[in-house]
């Protein structure tokens, strides 16, 4: 065991499987020699070299479009886009060219490749570097979906995003970069599709995905100290989706509360609630209730960005006021 | 910029008349895929070649089969020319079991992996930095492969063209591109919406490529020029692009009748059409007239064969549906 922060958890994660496999390879901006804006890319270009860990220019749909044609003909290649939200200027390689072609070709092509960001707020940077994406890579089919929340879940969910045969978005909090947790030494392989129980309850259950986590976490020790006993679960994989552990978690305390850092719209809660509603309604004992970001461009100054984006505070006191309503 | 032109193998008369073949037959093939269209046949849309076919045909004699070909929504003739046969085509145009892709592509996506065309894309532009892609895989994988990539005029004022110029250029990867100026951006004449008179070739030598003009309907001339490209490719010496020249007969897809082309415009290139002029050359180098009828024979059978055999392919079936969204075969999102 050694403590590692969640941005040494990325470095580690693809290592791991570089060493393993020498058709996986890496692109992006400044992931090499500088390692990583984030400096979550540190020493890969040292240990890999300049054929397998690749700077490019300032060249998105070049990125990503170098990255599916080098999936069809054989290479792993893993991408990032530095800020999740420069997806919308190579949106189309992603969704027109990546996700659609295996459907379109009738099977002929696979694309084993995964595309990693930096996603969502809490650094202050403004509305062009801050949002929470996760919500349009969701619903686009033909799209894996995958956002880790603890170090060991960085390096054991990529693992198992690069061994996918199909193109993964990894969604990384940067919020999340600095923190911090014991993670296991050797291999580490997760699997994709699984939600983690984190915390059982029997009075209320509370999903969340990201960097939500810690603060669903935080929260409902809160709660529970005000006589409200939380079931905590970590989404992990929005596509697939693993409604197997949600229902059941959810039919478990028959209250849910969904707390999301995407804006309101068309969040992942809301497909969510969606299923919800159609297979345990009757399993529910009161309204289910998203709390997310409200439907706004996120502010860059911090009292802004902390009034706009979930605060465990709000969270305590939405619950506790929804479930002695 | 100027490098060193490998030397290029010359076509003797068999490979001509087998240049000349594949010209009819992309010809013929158009021609029946837009009768069928009128027939109600061919459903949704379509964008022909008709006029460009020395482009398709001289650039695929110059690739090994283990080439690759990135194709546009304009793709029927570069698919057809790295050997993928009629029938699957059309019947992939008229929506047929038997089709390409079984009738979920369509005619803007004609894919064929197993004859190196890695798909034919329908949103300008971005298919150069995918072509890209391929080029990085086969040097990294140190095979001699070469992406070949295939546009439009229209295709050089958007941005993915010049993010993938640049890039080929400085990982001095193996693709060729091969710019079609057909000199009209769908309804709109390019030099209107251009600041360059070469849209391709102008822009390329600025990123450092190799940058080649060619005359589009002159298959030959074609042949001559990509050969050149792809053995520099191969070797290591990194990108070309090569403008071709060219016009299409009709207009930009099937609801288009072109009528925007001023008529002593469409005359002059008319006169220039790539298959009579190819005809002419090779009774001059010495083929027999019969040989040519004899071909053209040939051709048409083969067009009414596929015509037959696609007609009688079946309704795509509902298991089809839901079918290689994932690479296991299905489409499930959740458990």
């Amino acid at each position: 065991m050694a403590q590692l922060t969640f941005r040494e958890a990325i470095a580690r994660g693809i290592a791991q499987e570089m060493r393993r496999d020498e058709s996986v390879v890496f692109l992006g901006e400044d992931i090499g020699a500088a390692g990583g804006v984030f400096k979550g890319t540190v020493g890969l270009l040292e240990e890999f070299g300049g054929v397998r860990v690749r700077d490019t220019p300032i060249s998105e749909q070049a990125i990503l479009g170098a990255a599916m044609g080098a999936a069809m003909t054989g290479l792993k290649p893993i991408a990032e886009i530095m800020f999740a939200d420069f997806f919308a200027v190579c949106w189309d390689i992603v969704v027109n060219e990546i996700a659609k072609s295996r459907y379109m070709t009738n099977g002929q092509m696979t694309f084993p490749l995964v595309i990693r960001s930096g996603n969502g707020g809490g650094l202050r940077f403004g509305a062009q570097h801050s949002q929470s994406v996760e919500n349009w890579a969701m619903m686009v089919p033909g799209l894996k979906v995958v956002v880790p929340s603890t170090p060991e879940d960085v390096i054991g969910l990529m693992a198992a995003s690069i061994r996918d045969p199909d193109p993964v978005i990894f969604l990384e909090a940067k919020a999340l970069y600095s923190t911090k947790t014991e993670v296991p030494d050797g291999e580490i392989v997760d699997s994709l599709g699984t939600a983690k129980v984190l915390r059982s309850g029997s009075n209320a259950t509370l999903v969340a995905l990201g960097a939500m986590v810690p603060k669903a976490m935080k929260a409902a020790e809160e709660l529970a100290g005000q006589g409200i006993d939380c079931t905590v679960v970590d989404v992990r994989s929005l596509v697939p989706l693993d409604t197997q552990t949600l229902l059941r978690e959810i039919s478990a305390t028959g209250r849910l509360f969904t707390i999301e850092e995407n804006p309101r719209l068309c969040g992942w809660g809301g497909e969510l609630s969606s299923i919800v509603s159609e297979e345990i309604f009757y399993d529910l004992d009161g309204p289910i209730v998203r709390i997310t970001t409200p439907h706004i461009p996120l502010p860059a100054a911090d009292a802004l960005e902390d009034m706009a984006i979930p605060s465990v505070e709000r969270i305590v006191s939405t619950v506790n006021k929804s479930m002695n309503s | 910029m100027t490098t060193t032109t490998p030397a290029v193998s010359p076509l003797d008369l068999d490979d001509k008349l087998a240049l000349y073949r594949m010209q009819l037959a992309l010809r013929l093939f158009e021609q029946r895929a837009y009768d069928m269209f009128l027939e109600n046949l061919v459903k949704g849309t379509s964008h022909l070649s008709l006029g460009q076919e020395a482009i398709a045909a001289g650039v695929a004699a110059a690739m090994k089969p283990t080439d690759w070909t990135f194709a546009t929504y304009r793709g029927h003739a570069h698919t057809l020319a790295r050997g993928v046969p009629m029938t699957p085509v059309l019947a992939e145009l008229l929506g047929r079991s038997n089709g390409l892709m079984a009738g979920k592509g369509g005619s803007m996506h004609l894919t064929s992996v197993e004859h190196g065309v890695m798909g034919s894309y329908a949103i300008i532009g971005a298919h150069l930095p995918i072509a890209c892609g391929a080029a990085w895989s086969a040097q990294f994988r140190g095979t001699d492969q070469v992406a070949v990539c295939f546009f439009g005029d229209g295709s050089t004022n958007i941005g993915a063209f010049h993010e993938a110029l640049n890039f080929a250029a400085i990982w001095k990867l193996p693709v060729v591109f091969v710019c079609e100026n057909n000199l009209w951006m769908e309804y709109t004449r390019t030099t209107e919406v251009t600041a360059v008179e070469n849209p391709a070739a102008d822009r390329a030598s600025a990123y450092g490529l190799e940058s080649i003009m060619v005359d589009g309907n002159d298959a030959d001339a074609v042949y001559e020029v990509a050969a050149a490209a792809i053995a520099r490719a191969r070797a290591g010496e990194g990108p070309s692009m090569i403008e071709a020249k060219t016009y299409r007969h009709g207009g930009h897809s099937r609801a288009d009748p072109g009528k925007y082309r001023p008529d002593s415009e469409v005359a002059e290139w008319l006169a220039k059409d790539p298959i009579p002029r190819y005809h002419t050359r090779l009774l001059e180098l010495g083929a027999s007239e019969d040989q040519l009828v004899e071909i053209e024979r040939d051709v048409v059978r083969e067009v009414d064969l596929a015509t037959e055999q696609a007609k009688a392919g079946g309704v795509p079936g509902e298991d089809l549906l839901m079918k290689d969204v994932w690479a296991d075969g299905g489409s499930s999102w959740r458990n």
